[in-house]
């Protein structure tokens, strides 16, 4: 049996609503950091080693305009 | 049995089985929070006492249970990535660090905005408070370690360190409640008693326990992946995986 007889009356928690709900979302919040923040990084990850890959191959074909390129970044 | 433990300490056959099982824990994780929260803020009674303010229990508790739990698998991790020079374990203790540090600010946290309506006070010196509080630096300590040296090897091995030097405060927090008869109440749930609760509350709390671990299992898995991904970078199989899933996703 839902405990409340309308939304509002679910929203303001007899009183305690601030405290009720503060807590629950300030703790999905910090919570969903744990599952978004390994993805993050996965990408990240991703994405740099897919760029020294490509580094090395045009290195490897290429040794001296490799070389020029990457002195001219620096 | 010996192949067995040189299979589970292969970071390559972990990061392998622990995609099939992924999907599966996710997917248990999401009902099961989902179906306690709702019955937790919704259906489950109010308490005769303390009104709807009790509601914050459903994620107070849960968060605590799993801060304790992460310390104990940190710590052994740590043990075994020193005794057996494990590097899977070295990874697992790593991940399990920024993990359980969250875990314990939730348990502050909430605890703190449920004293306010219950105690009339957002903090007090009590002694469960407190060594919770010791228990989320100790966290932070070995992740501050983990960053502290350019050697890997030598991260692991002091944060390992730190971490099983850091037992000795878990028996702390679980007697405080007894010992020192403060302010925080005793143990809701005990394993040798029947629930000092009405089973209409028992009954979402236990499904939110039951969440938070399989949550605490999907985080910890994700995390360990992306550092065995991460630590073994220059190997054949992650960079055979990596550049293949690229070209088939791009």
């Amino acid at each position: 049996m839902f405990q409340f007889d309308s939304f509002n009356e679910f929203v303001q928690m007899g009183g305690h609503g601030p405290y009720v709900w503060a807590s629950y979302v300030i703790s999905l919040a910090v919570l969903a950091w744990l599952i978004v923040s390994p993805l993050l990084r996965k990408r990240k990850l991703v994405q740099e080693v897919v760029r020294e890959r490509r580094r090395e191959a045009a290195r490897q074909s290429n040794p001296v305009s490799a070389e020029h390129v990457s002195q001219g970044k620096a | 049995m010996w192949q067995w433990f040189h299979r589970l300490g292969s970071p390559r056959w972990f990061y392998q089985a622990s995609g099939k099982w992924l999907p599966w824990l996710s997917l248990l994780a999401a009902i099961l929070l989902s179906v306690g929260i709702a019955w937790g803020l919704g259906f489950a009674p109010e308490d005769a006492k303390q009104g709807n303010s009790f509601r914050i229990i459903y994620i107070h508790v849960p968060a605590s249970f799993l801060a304790l739990a992460g310390y104990y698998v940190m710590a052994l991790a740590g043990a075994v990535g020193l005794i057996w020079k494990m590097k899977l374990a070295d990874m697992v203790m790593k991940s399990a660090a920024p993990i359980g540090a969250i875990l314990t600010f939730v348990a502050l946290v909430t605890g703190s905005i449920w004293g306010k309506p219950t105690w009339g006070t957002y903090w007090v010196w009590d002694a469960r408070i407190t060594s919770m509080l010791v228990l989320f630096f100790l966290y932070l300590g070995v992740i501050a370690l983990q960053y502290s040296y350019t050697s890997q090897d030598a991260a692991s091995k002091s944060s390992a360190v730190l971490s099983l030097v850091g037992m000795v405060n878990i028996p702390i927090i679980y007697k405080s409640v007894d010992w020192w008869y403060t302010l925080h109440q005793p143990a809701t749930i005990k394993f040798t008693e029947a629930p000092s609760m009405h089973p209409d509350m028992f009954h979402p709390l236990l499904v939110m326990i039951l969440g938070f671990y399989c949550f605490y299992a999907v985080a910890l898995i994700l995390n360990t992946r992306v550092e065995i991904l991460n630590r073994e970078r220059r190997t054949r199989w992650v960079l055979d995986m990596l550049l293949n899933s690229k070209k088939g996703s791009s």
